[in-house]
């Protein structure tokens, strides 16, 4: 609790006591023989000082606002309310709507406070310091004095200050704040590793290759405190609400103290003003917006805090809100869907003197010296690796493969066009995918399929994304029609779009766009490479691991810190978990409210239930609202 | 050019009048206050001085909301 919240908290124990106190003395007891209207006076004024110790702060604050020309707001309802039931004499009630409209104060001042810290230190990634070498000592930095290139060291259970190099050592790395992932990540020498993980077992020696300001951990912390700025339209229309709102009730409740007295008064009968006055001030006090006011952003805040807690970053309220409506999902699919990396998928032998394995190690054995991808698939492809020593006289035909002596055998590997140049037949493929032909002393072998992996949870997330309701995945990508076939049928999409320009993709999501609803909502998945045009140009961009691509962290609207596609419909439930409970405060605000306006316009209700009206549905709205930053089993 | 600055303030609605008033003060192109966070954005106008009008937009504040405070 913080020095305000103490002294309020203080303030509404003393006067709580001594409100009991006062209503609970035997006045006629004590005081005998004392006049009727000296007893009157005596329970006013206790009742005064009672009320002045809890309410003096909102009297003060409706005071000058009156003085600052920003007459309506809820201190001027309370105030009016307030001083409005002393001067009819309801004490009681003044002192208990004064009262309990403190303690809903201080109930919302502590909520607000509890889930700020809660999302500040689930967002708790900004490092103190780093231990830089200097002269062979170490000297501790504040991360934004050290420059690019120069080498830190990190100690186990330190945080990586910077993103960098590992120069030397190797050690694992904990991402979970940044990722949600709870499984150690390895971290070797010449790795990579950016700012934000927490280093678990080795020390590590690390050069820098950004500034602090740049690193992954700036970035992403400057995202998640500027995220509520971008307000959702829920949260514009309670503002605008509430501009409106507290003015039109004053004026209501001027006219229901006003008006039925006077025509009362007119049609002969008795005017009966106190009681209007008193149905007056009940409306006032029910009228009171706190509850909308703060539950909408306090549940808005926890969405993002808690979807941020699973790796899920929300740019703003608004495409929490756009996420939870999205019913078209737009997938690019090299580095989303499949891994972007080539794995021998297939090797189909055509003899049967060759086994599988044996027509794998044939083409690693012929492609051994190259690094290009190709190659390096294969070889990783071999159970048994090929020494390079067994590989000699290589010749490479650009374009078609090459020709190498493998162990006294002349292999060539590469495509139909060089089996075509040796005269040798190679058979129609159907497979989508690279192929490389494989030619043992002029004969031919057989073929090995290479092609780009589908990533462990592509199936799973398009599967997840169909039973949250969205209507229909796209995919989209530069390659041939064969391969996003091949990959469309794995995961189940329907509809793909294949051997797309940049710029094409584009104009597919363009026509998308043109052609939805327009409540419904696009969002494109990338990785941020290349197709940040789209990205932005989608209703809801949502870039895929931004572990290392700020350009990612940029473009997008949404990130997801790790690459896994299960995380759309995570991110797509807790937007939609979100905007239930935006709307169930809404409805249940506003629903109470109004019903208790209706009741205390026509008599039934007094001021005791205008009080639950206030600060009950308060304290019912922030309790909800804190729902939404519990988001572990969406 | 833009800045983020930590404020204090108690309620959602002060918050909201904070920010009516820092973005009709003269040199601020616009401004957003952030209750959740605690943050004020501010996006200064070209060649505005940001000491000067920053001075300026805690006296606009004060005068709607007189609790409240921008750390600078």
């Amino acid at each position: 609790m913080s020095k305000k919240q103490k002294k309020s908290l203080i303030k509404i124990l003393v006067a709580g006591a001594l409100a009991l106190a006062v209503n609970l003395i035997p006045y006629e007891g004590l005081l005998e023989g004392t006049p009727e209207i000296a007893v009157k006076i005596i329970k006013a004024v206790l009742n005064l000082i009672t009320y002045l110790i809890v309410g003096y702060e909102t009297i003060k604050k409706a005071v000058r606002g009156i003085m600052k020309k920003q007459v309506f707001d809820e201190h001027f309802l309370m105030a009016v309310a307030t001083v409005g039931a002393f001067a009819l004499g309801e004490y009681s009630e003044a002192v208990a709507v004064m009262l309990f409209y403190q303690i809903g104060e201080l109930f919302e001042s502590y909520a607000v406070g509890k889930s700020r810290r809660n999302i500040s230190n689930l967002m708790d990634i900004r490092p103190d310091y780093a231990n830089v070498l200097e002269n062979g000592e170490l000297v501790k930095k504040d991360p934004d004095e050290v420059a690019i290139g120069s080498l830190i060291k990190i100690l186990p259970g330190e945080k990586v200050p910077i993103d960098g190099i590992i120069t030397e050592g190797n050690s694992t790395l904990d991402t979970s704040a940044l990722t949600g992932e709870s499984v150690p990540r390895e971290a070797l020498e010449g790795d990579e590793i950016i700012s934000g993980c927490i280093n678990l077992t080795g020390v590590i020696t690390v050069k820098t290759t950004k500034e602090f300001g740049e690193s992954t951990v700036s970035k992403i912390l400057e995202l998640v405190e500027n995220a509520s700025s971008r307000k959702s339209k829920s949260e514009a229309f309670i503002s605008k609400f509430a501009k409106v709102y507290t003015p039109i009730v004053c004026y209501a409740a001027l006219a229901l103290a006003i008006l039925p007295p006077i025509v009362l008064m007119i049609m002969g009968r008795d005017a009966n003003w106190g009681e209007w006055i008193y149905r007056a001030l009940s409306f006032l006090v029910i009228s009171c917006p706190c509850a909308l006011v703060i539950s909408i952003p306090l549940s808005f805040f926890g969405g993002i805090g808690g979807a941020s807690r699973e790796g899920v970053l929300v740019k703003g309220s608004n495409y929490l809100e756009a996420l939870a409506n999205v019913k078209y999902v737009v997938f690019d699919k090299t580095g989303t869907l499949t891994k972007g990396v080539f794995k021998v998928t297939d090797a189909v032998p055509m003899k049967d003197w060759v086994e599988k394995s044996e027509l794998i190690r044939m083409a690693a054995g012929a492609e051994v010296y190259s690094s290009h991808p190709i190659a390096l698939s294969l070889i990783d492809a071999c159970d048994v690796k090929p020494s390079q020593e067994d590989t000699k006289d290589v010749k490479e035909i650009p374009g078609h493969g090459l020709e190498a002596v493998v162990k006294g055998d002349k292999i060539a590997a590469g495509n139909a066009k060089l089996m075509k140049s040796m005269n040798l037949s190679v058979p129609d493929i159907s497979e989508a995918g690279t192929i490389v032909h494989v030619a043992k002393n002029g004969e031919y072998v057989g073929y090995v399929i290479i092609s780009d992996e589908i990533k462990e949870g592509s199936a799973e997330g398009i599967d997840g994304l169909k039973k949250t309701g969205v209507s229909k995945s796209v995919m989209l990508t530069g390659d041939a029609r064969k391969a996003a076939d091949a990959v469309a049928k794995k995961l189940g999409i329907t509809e793909y779009h294949a051997e797309l320009l940049p710029e094409d993709k584009v104009n597919k999501v363009e026509e998308l766009l043109s052609n939805k609803g327009e409540n419904e909502i696009l969002a494109f998945v990338g990785d941020g490479i290349n197709d940040a045009p789209v990205l932005s140009r989608a209703d809801v961009g949502i870039a895929m691991g931004a572990m290392g691509s700020d350009a990612a962290i940029e473009a997008a609207d949404v990130v997801l810190m790790d690459d896994d596609p299960r995380k759309i419909s995570k991110a797509i439930r807790i937007a939609r978990k979100c905007m239930r409970i935006v709307y169930e405060n809404i409805w249940l605000a506003i629903g109470i409210k109004v019903a208790c306006l209706i009741l205390s316009a026509l008599g039934i209700a007094n001021m005791w239930i205008a009080i639950f009206a206030d600060v009950g549905v308060m304290v019912l709205a922030v309790l909800n609202a804190i729902r939404a930053l519990n988001v572990k089993r969406v | 050019m833009k800045k983020t600055y930590k404020i204090d303030v108690d309620c959602a609605n002060c918050a909201e009048k904070m920010q009516e008033a820092a973005r009709k003060t003269k040199g601020v192109k616009d401004a957003v206050v952030n209750f959740m966070a605690l943050k004020m954005n501010v996006e200064f106008e070209e060649g505005a001085d940001e000491k000067t009008v920053m001075a300026d937009v805690l006296k606009n504040c004060k005068k709607v909301e007189d609790d409240c405070e921008i750390f600078m």
